[in-house]
């Protein structure tokens, strides 16, 4: 089982391989039957001219319709884009596999929804045991290739192969060989991904993470699980009542969230492997906003149980009880800095809504964000150099902004008038945060320049309250 | 009293309570015994479960403990201040459950869609507050009441203007 209880995604190649080892039993992560068909290697993205440069500005929106359930979308807008050309050849024998595993697809489908690459089109047969010619591939303008191959093992499982090249260098990267039970295929085509994004950009690749969300059909509403490129996707919890504010564990394997299955807002934390789950506050009045503090000791969260509402710590079970914040005004929405000892918070103390921080156990607030009267939801890049905040524009218009911690800078990510929610990919790169399109809530994912975005295509559901999980799955 | 209209408000809350997707229309009301060939206890999930035609659910009126009929004030946009023209329902709710302390009841605190699910929620919690509070300055023990909020999550009215804004905006109180 991939994505068990001590899943590291660690950088050494030997305990990549040793974790993908234990793939056996019953896959909680993944569940085949869910992927049947949202996989569409036709409706890849087109491939690109051979004649293009190497470093492309794109000054276009490519759409490319996708006939799958729910799936992140390619917006590129904006001009200066640089993207790197990647050529990646279908993997030998990934037909053979089944419907989940059009790995070069899906490769290809993670690499261009970062915004950081271009894919080159490779009519040709590869694998990873191949020698492509560094100079052609030079002359068709390609960064890299990539080829590789999928093979039965004799247990039953699947050896994923593959191998990275540098073409301009005309270098041999290496490559790594990923063994895994049949529902994980499609994890392995996101870890070979990763490897590359990781490989090529320097930064860890966010492709085998997971997201949550709330999605709101006909009067139900299911928290949902899904790989980040949004497929893969599987029930968490289905209420006729409404469901918000999920956060996930920093061990990635339990959701906080707050349900009105009660009649009010009660935080429960459930695992999402075994679906077991806790009412972690359930006091008089309404409890909301939980968020866990980085070591995934403690919770962090807003009760109204004294009257107003104010913000309180607790152990990850509901215990120790203690009161952070003494003040007659609202203070809520609370997120740990990433060093796990500033709390960053909403308060209206000063009359509307902004964002403020303080120790994490309490203590004098300092006000962050000044521009415009209404500041909400923050959220703290892993870095912890970048909030991310909505801002109620003087037309009514709540947009997704960020802030420059160090010198306070503030930029606005979009141009659009409902965004809500936002949250940091755990490697810093992109924000996902819900908005509104063509009259239904939509996710959307952003770089932190705001150039390019993704948006989460789904049929006929309302889906809002993302949450990125950690790297840990 | 007004026995009637609570009896019946109950019923129509408790059948939306149960899951059905809209408010249950006057209309209905006699189709309930008609149809019904495999009652199942309220409470038993059954109905929440998006039974066919032939389901229904029967409803204990006794049982409905936490639908009686909703008394509603409301507010003025990002205001918790309860306004002159709902003291007169203040009053009469503050004096019957005064005299009836084994009564409890709770004030369910909402908002309209503009804005944080979080800070709507908090900001339905201090409307709850807010009439909790005239309540119990008019003789309501406070253990008899107990302020919640559904923030922006429940709207009374649908829509994106004014009109259903200011339906939106609003504190319930609920019996139980």
């Amino acid at each position: 089982m991939v994505g068990g209880r001590d899943f590291d995604v660690g950088h050494s190649r030997e305990h990549y391989r040793g974790a993908l080892l234990h793939g056996d039993g019953p896959a909680h992560a993944y569940n085949a039957r869910d992927l049947t068909a949202r996989i569409a290697p036709d409706s890849m993205p087109l491939p690109t001219t051979l004649a293009s440069r190497r470093r492309l500005c794109v000054a276009l929106t490519s759409c490319v319709a996708l006939p799958a359930w729910a799936q992140f979308r390619v917006e590129i807008s904006g001009v200066g884009a640089t993207q790197l050309p990647v050529a990646i050849a279908r993997f030998r024998d990934e037909d053979k596999a089944g419907p989940n595993a059009a790995l070069s697809a899906i490769i290809r489908a993670d690499l261009e929804r970062s915004g950081q690459f271009r894919n080159l089109d490779v009519a040709a047969a590869f694998d990873e045991t191949s020698q492509p010619s560094m100079s052609e591939w030079r002359g068709r303008g390609a960064d890299a290739f990539v080829a590789g191959s999928v093979s039965r093992l004799a247990d039953g499982r699947w050896d994923v192969r593959y191998k990275l090249w540098d073409v301009v260098k005309g270098q041999d990267l290496g490559g790594q060989s990923l063994a895994v039970v049949t529902a994980d295929l499609r994890l392995a085509a996101h870890r070979v991904a990763d490897a590359v994004y990781e490989r090529l950009t320097g930064d860890k690749g966010v492709f085998a993470t997971r997201i949550a969300y709330v999605t709101r059909a006909a009067n139900r509403y299911t928290l949902r699980i899904t790989d980040a490129d949004g497929e893969g996707g599987q029930v968490a919890l289905t209420s006729v009542e409404a469901i918000i504010s999920p956060a996930w564990s920093p061990d990635g394997h339990e959701l906080a969230y707050v349900s009105f299955e009660s009649q009010k807002a009660v935080v429960w934390v459930q695992d999402v492997a075994s679906g077991q789950r806790r009412q972690v506050a359930n006091f008089r009045g309404s409890n909301s906003a939980p968020t866990w503090s980085p070591d995934g000791r403690q919770l962090v969260l807003s009760l109204s149980r004294d009257g107003g509402t104010q913000l309180y710590s607790m152990g990850r079970d509901g215990g120790a009880l203690k009161r952070l914040t003494q003040s007659n005004a609202i203070d809520t929405e609370a997120v740990f800095a990433p060093d796990g000892r500033t709390l960053y918070f909403v308060s209206d103390r000063g009359g509307g809504p902004q964002v403020y921080r303080m120790p994490a156990s309490g203590g004098n607030a300092e006000r962050v964000t000044f521009a415009g009267a209404y500041n909400i939801s923050p959220a703290v890049s892993p870095d912890g150099r970048t909030l991310a905040y909505v801002a109620r524009l003087g037309g009514g218009a709540f947009r997704l902004h960020t802030m420059d911690l160090a010198g306070g800078n503030v930029l606005a990510l979009t141009d659009t008038n409902d965004d809500e929610s936002p949250s940091f990919a755990p490697n810093g790169k992109l924000i996902i945060y819900a908005s509104r399109a063509q009259g239904r809530d939509v996710l959307m994912t952003s770089t932190l320049d705001g150039r390019i975005k993704t948006r989460l295509l789904s049929s006929g559901l309302d889906v809002r309250e993302p949450v990125w999980g950690p790297f840990n799955r | 009293m007004k026995r009637l209209p609570l009896i019946f408000g109950a019923l129509a809350v408790t059948l939306f309570a149960a899951g059905c997707s809209s408010p249950v229309k006057l209309d209905d009301k006699s189709d309930v015994p008609i149809e019904s060939r495999t009652p199942t206890p309220a409470g038993a999930g059954g109905a929440a479960q998006g039974a066919g035609q032939s389901q229904v659910t029967t409803v204990n009126v006794d049982k409905s403990a936490t639908t009686s009929v909703a008394r509603i004030v409301y507010f003025d946009y990002d205001s918790y201040v309860v306004k002159d023209e709902f003291r007169p329902l203040i009053e009469s709710q503050a004096k019957r459950l005064a005299a009836n302390r084994n009564q409890r009841a709770t004030i369910e605190g909402h908002t309209d869609e503009r804005g944080g699910r979080e800070y709507n929620l908090a900001l339905g919690q201090k409307r709850a507050e807010a009439v909790l509070k005239s309540l119990t300055l008019l003789g309501v023990a406070d253990t008899q009441l107990e302020a919640v909020s559904f923030g922006k999550e429940r709207p009374a009215v649908q829509g994106s203007d004014e009109a259903a804004w200011a339906k939106n905006r609003r504190a319930e109180l609920k019996d139980r």
